[in-house]
């Protein structure tokens, strides 16, 4: 064999590894969209269903309710949107949306998303209202940092950026909103539209 | 002694090499995700799998999934050595 077929064979053993272990189709453009939607989703719940001042949110208000409801709307929306442009981008490179590898992302990405959802949902329940912004945060890097082992891409980056944000929203209490806009609108937006740019230089 | 001694004749070929780099990365996979992957046909990959297996270095485990016999294969500890072996080589060969 000549030595460009050695080549040939590192590259091909390289490009099987990474088709066998890691999800390669996550679309940048469904960071965009996730961003704005969050962006979006915290004004309305500031101008609308924030406590004035001296007034105070509790758990079965009205306001409350209706500010998990549009929490919900944005988590959703951006699901629903990245699940769609991501199997469009499959399609166009004829890979499988469902296979093993994307069953290993999901699954250890969820794991500390799960955790970190149901930690909040129990703290809400007993009527801890503080650092929700901050540990949703924390939480959701943690599980970008766990699922980045099983994409390609550089998400376990915007995992750090998370992380770091939910761990200065800690150190300043009433300011969490901003950092959750900051955090899930501004970082995903910035991510996203990198990812993007990367992805039409291919 | 040449670098050549550490090229291994078992793994200069296509898909031979395809399923052992496959392995490398994940743990086990079954019969059809090494066909998806490699993109060949079902005796041609049989025929290869059994030449692995004979020299120890996948191992197979059969089960039933359901109602459904399913085999998947594994690097074992040789293969994977002699795989690095073989990698390392080809990197020098290219390098020279």
């Amino acid at each position: 064999m000549k030595q460009k077929d050695y080549l040939k064979d590192i590259s091909e053993i390289k490009k099987l590894m990474n088709r066998s272990s890691r999800f390669i189709s996550l679309s940048g453009l469904s960071g965009i969209f996730a961003g704005v939607y969050a962006i979006i989703g915290a004004l309305v719940a500031y101008i609308f269903l924030f406590p004035k001042p001296g007034e105070y949110l509790t758990l079965h208000s009205q306001n409350f309710k209706l500010l998990i409801l549009v929490l919900a709307l944005v988590a959703i929306l951006s699901v629903v949107t990245a699940y769609l442009l991501t199997t469009r981008k499959a399609t166009k490179n004829n890979e499988k949306i469902w296979d093993a590898t994307t069953k290993r992302l999901l699954l250890n990405f969820l794991i500390p998303l799960a955790t970190g959802g149901i930690y909040i949902l129990i703290k809400l329940g007993n009527e801890h209202y503080g650092l929700t912004g901050a540990l949703m945060l924390v939480f959701y890097g943690l599980a970008l940092v766990n699922a980045s082992k099983y994409t390609l891409g550089n998400v376990k980056y915007l995992g750090y950026a998370e992380i770091i944000t939910g761990l200065i929203c800690t150190a300043f209490p009433g300011y969490g909103l901003w950092f959750w806009i900051l955090g899930f609108g501004v970082l995903h937006i910035i991510y996203g539209s990198l990812m993007f740019a990367q992805e039409k230089k291919q | 002694m040449g670098i050549i001694d550490n090229i291994n004749k078992l793994f200069d070929h296509r898909i031979r090499l395809g399923i052992m780099s496959i392995l490398m990365v994940n743990e086990a996979i079954d019969f059809t995700g090494l066909k998806e992957l490699l993109n060949v046909t079902d005796g041609n990959l049989a025929s290869h799998l059994k030449t692995l297996e004979k020299e120890d270095y996948i191992s197979v485990q059969k089960q039933f999934i359901g109602r459904k016999p399913n085999t998947s294969y594994s690097a074992t500890k040789t293969g994977k050595t002699e795989f690095k072996k073989h990698i390392e080589a080809l990197e020098k060969l290219i390098n020279n």
